[in-house]
């Protein structure tokens, strides 16, 4: 198997964490966000984290569930997360999943 | 369970896969490709797109629970639409009804939102389940993309 690249681009500025995500927010993809953001929420002990969607084609039910699962993360932190990037070609599914009513001033 | 829901499509193709994650993309852009005849919008696309990486995502995490095991895509095509069965030959699901409930899923820890049945019924015309404990599950969904 060759070596794939990361979904995900991290800027950690002060206890913010910016998240560029880079590929489709699937399952796969997902599985592999999911672990390095909770080393480095863990890491720099954040209290924010910004997704940026704008590079992001396609989202289904696991990107749902791993942006609520650090919503949650935040929420016990008293945290916040936001959402930058949105725009139509995913809008629909943040839209469905109620994804709008957690983020953030989107 | 497999069987062929009609015969005399236009067009049909039948891939067989791993479970494995990396295939949910491979899947999705099959799907995608199948239908660029029917010139569909882009939210047309993105809604079949999304349905299949649901079942897909379904057959490895719960059909198989991550181990090893075959998948079978299904796509055919009559006139403006599209029909997709994808199968599993694993767990099968015990209670369709309640697995098909908004926001109910079995594997919490792992983050799933339990959207995934909902995500199919909502993007695509029709959905139907079809589950055996230990044999298997057979989703099949069809589409009418409008040009």
């Amino acid at each position: 198997m060759g070596k794939e690249k990361h979904p995900a681009q991290y800027t950690v500025k002060n206890r913010t964490l910016y998240v560029a995500l880079q590929e489709d927010l699937d399952q796969h993809n997902v599985d592999r966000i999911r672990q390095r953001l909770d080393a480095l929420i863990d890491e720099c002990g954040s209290n924010e984290i910004i997704f940026d969607f704008s590079k992001v084609n396609f989202m289904d039910s696991s990107g749902i569930g791993m942006i609520m699962g650090r919503y949650r993360r935040m929420m016990l932190l008293n945290g916040t997360v936001r959402a930058v990037g949105i725009h139509p070609g995913i809008e629909r599914i943040i839209k469905y999943s109620g994804l709008y009513q957690i983020l953030g001033n989107v | 369970m497999e069987e062929r829901i009609l015969h005399n499509h236009e067009n049909e193709v039948t891939l067989r896969f791993p479970a494995l994650s990396r295939n949910e993309s491979f899947a999705r852009m099959v799907a995608a490709a199948f239908v660029t005849t029917l010139d569909p919008t882009i939210e047309a696309l993105s809604d079949l797109k999304t349905a299949i990486s649901e079942a897909v995502t379904n057959a490895i995490i719960h059909g198989y629970e991550r181990k090893p095991g075959e998948i079978r895509m299904y796509l055919a095509l009559s006139e403006q639409t599209v029909y997709v069965e994808i199968e599993d030959y694993g767990e099968g699901i015990a209670d369709i009804a309640k697995a098909r409930e908004p926001m109910f899923t079995t594997k919490p820890e792992q983050e799933r939102s339990g959207m995934g049945f909902s995500f199919m019924e909502a993007f695509m015309d029709s959905l139907e389940v079809i589950s055996e404990v230990g044999k298997g599950t057979l989703v099949r969904m069809k589409k009418t993309i409008r040009a």
